[in-house]
């Protein structure tokens, strides 16, 4: 179970988040001018690293807010992401 | 049920390790169940016998050691039934195919439905099925007690069993034979098996793979197969290449051994359990995925204990059984649960992966159609629909239903 840094509420049990992925990834400013190429790499393709990742948690049973986490998905190590709330 | 015979006496020697040669026609990187079973058929069925599988643990040690050995085709997609129906009938002459015993068992799997979306999706999947040819069927709850009668079928379980469909070609086999009868015949007919060579990174010239960068040294080739599941993005990363999966933590575990009491594969998508009573009488579940990417080959405890949790609803009897160890495996999930087989944009480059949570019940077929792709240069047609470009094009696979969690 991973203990994670909320940064709103601190210290919590992994259970209470659910997670988000790749941090950064920001919504098309225009769709629908993107090629098919693009649309897929948008909606499909997320970073997958060994190592330090920034990424996404939502913590549910908290306060409901998203933010960033930075976690190396091989020893599942912890440290506070640079942008936080959104 | 029918199950193939008695363990066979552990053997003193399958195959050679092999030291890396300059180079070879074919590369194989990644030594599980998929990676043995391509070099063996590229051998076998293409006479391409210059091959190097590379591993960089030891053989059949990653998550061909890790997974719960479930065989099946129900899958509701016609591409999917498709390959996994192809997989399932070399399955049931792969002992002959290798001549070695796989304790290949045919004892049939059960897919619960637990609520009405349950039945609706279950009895879909029958019907698409049937009309794929496969031996699916719907049962009720009376015909489940009857079938396996440790399961509570009745109205006490907070998730009630309402039905269930029922494959009986399916089964399990004993996955460490399968790798080690794949190594021996691949060998064999001469195929090079090198463990402890973890790859680096490659040398590439225009747009083909010119060699790989191993623990080992570096290794020319004339073709590049990845066959590397979990880790292929890792591989990828450093061919520059994207590819849309997310590796996972799944985690599995066993009992201690205990008198057969199970003789039928029981899933449940619904409550996130599969199990399975092993031949030596261990009982074999596999929980869900963590929600996270993960590399660590280890998962949450509180995956686990939501499993067994489910587990003891399902079967009260279990509630005694002592967990003897857990494990995990990093699956490489995409986004319609279907794997990835074909061309990388490099144009002597291969990729397979993306098999998520259900790659050994796909060990022989895609063995077959990969190595076919790869000598034919072109993807085989049980390969074509399961391309890269489906991601483009929007013509994606989702086998969500079938696959879930519980592949």
């Amino acid at each position: 179970m991973l203990r994670i840094s909320c940064p709103h509420c601190g210290e919590r049990d992994e259970t209470e988040f659910h997670y988000g992925a790749e941090s950064g990834v920001a919504y098309p400013p225009d769709p629908s001018a993107l090629s098919d190429e693009e649309w897929a790499a948008y909606l499909f393709f997320r970073a997958n690293p060994r190592g330090w990742f920034v990424e996404r948690w939502f913590h549910a049973a908290g306060c409901r807010r998203w933010f960033d986490l930075e976690r190396n998905t091989v020893t599942d190590e912890i440290r506070p992401a640079e942008v936080t709330a959104r | 049920m029918r199950t193939s015979q008695r363990p066979p006496e552990h053997p003193d020697f399958l195959w050679a390790d092999a030291e890396p040669k300059s180079s070879y026609d074919v590369v194989i990187v990644g030594g599980g169940g998929h990676g043995l079973a391509t070099a063996y058929y590229l051998a076998r069925n293409h006479g391409i016998t210059n091959v190097a599988v590379l591993e960089k643990g030891w053989l059949g040690g990653g998550n061909m050691a890790r997974n719960t050995t479930i065989i099946r085709s129900n899958y509701l997609w016609d591409e999917s039934a498709a390959i996994y129906e192809h997989s399932l009938k070399l399955w049931e002459t792969l002992e002959d195919e290798l001549d070695t015993q796989i304790m290949f068992s045919q004892r049939g799997v059960l897919n619960l439905a637990h609520n009405l979306a349950d039945i609706r999706e279950g009895k879909r999947r029958v019907n698409a099925n049937q009309l794929n040819g496969l031996d699916a069927q719907w049962l009720g709850p009376d015909e489940i007690g009857k079938l396996v009668p440790i399961l509570d079928v009745t109205d006490r379980p907070r998730y009630p069993v309402l039905g269930g469909t029922f494959q009986p070609r399916a089964g399990i086999a004993k996955h460490d034979y399968v790798a080690w009868g794949y190594a021996r015949a691949a060998h064999a007919l001469g195929v090079d098996i090198i463990q402890n060579a973890q790859v680096t990174g490659f040398a590439t010239t225009g747009e083909r793979v010119t060699a790989v960068e191993t623990s080992r040294g570096t290794i020319g080739l004339g073709r590049l197969a990845l066959c590397a599941a979990g880790h292929t993005a890792d591989l990828t990363d450093r061919l520059g290449v994207r590819l849309p999966v997310q590796s996972h933590p799944l985690q599995a575990l066993v009992s201690e051994l205990l008198e057969q009491v199970l003789d039928t594969v029981v899933m449940s998508n619904a409550v996130h359990v599969y199990v399975s009573q092993a031949h030596k009488g261990e009982l074999v579940m596999g929980a869900g995925v963590d929600a996270h990417i993960g590399y660590g080959q280890r998962g949450s405890f509180h995956v686990i204990e939501e499993q067994m949790a489910a587990a003891m609803e399902l079967f009260p009897i279990f509630a005694r059984a002592h967990v003897l160890r857990t494990w995990a495996g990093i699956v490489d999930v995409t986004p319609d649960a279907s794997p990835i087989i074909g061309q990388l944009p490099h144009a002597n480059a291969y990729v397979n992966c993306g098999w998520g949570t259900g790659g050994f019940k796909a060990t022989p077929g895609i063995g077959s159609v990969y190595a076919d792709t790869i000598a034919e240069g072109r993807p085989h047609p049980l390969a074509v629909p399961f391309g890269l470009d489906r991601f483009t094009s929007g013509r994606l696979i989702d086998e969500h239903g079938a696959a879930a969690v519980a592949h």
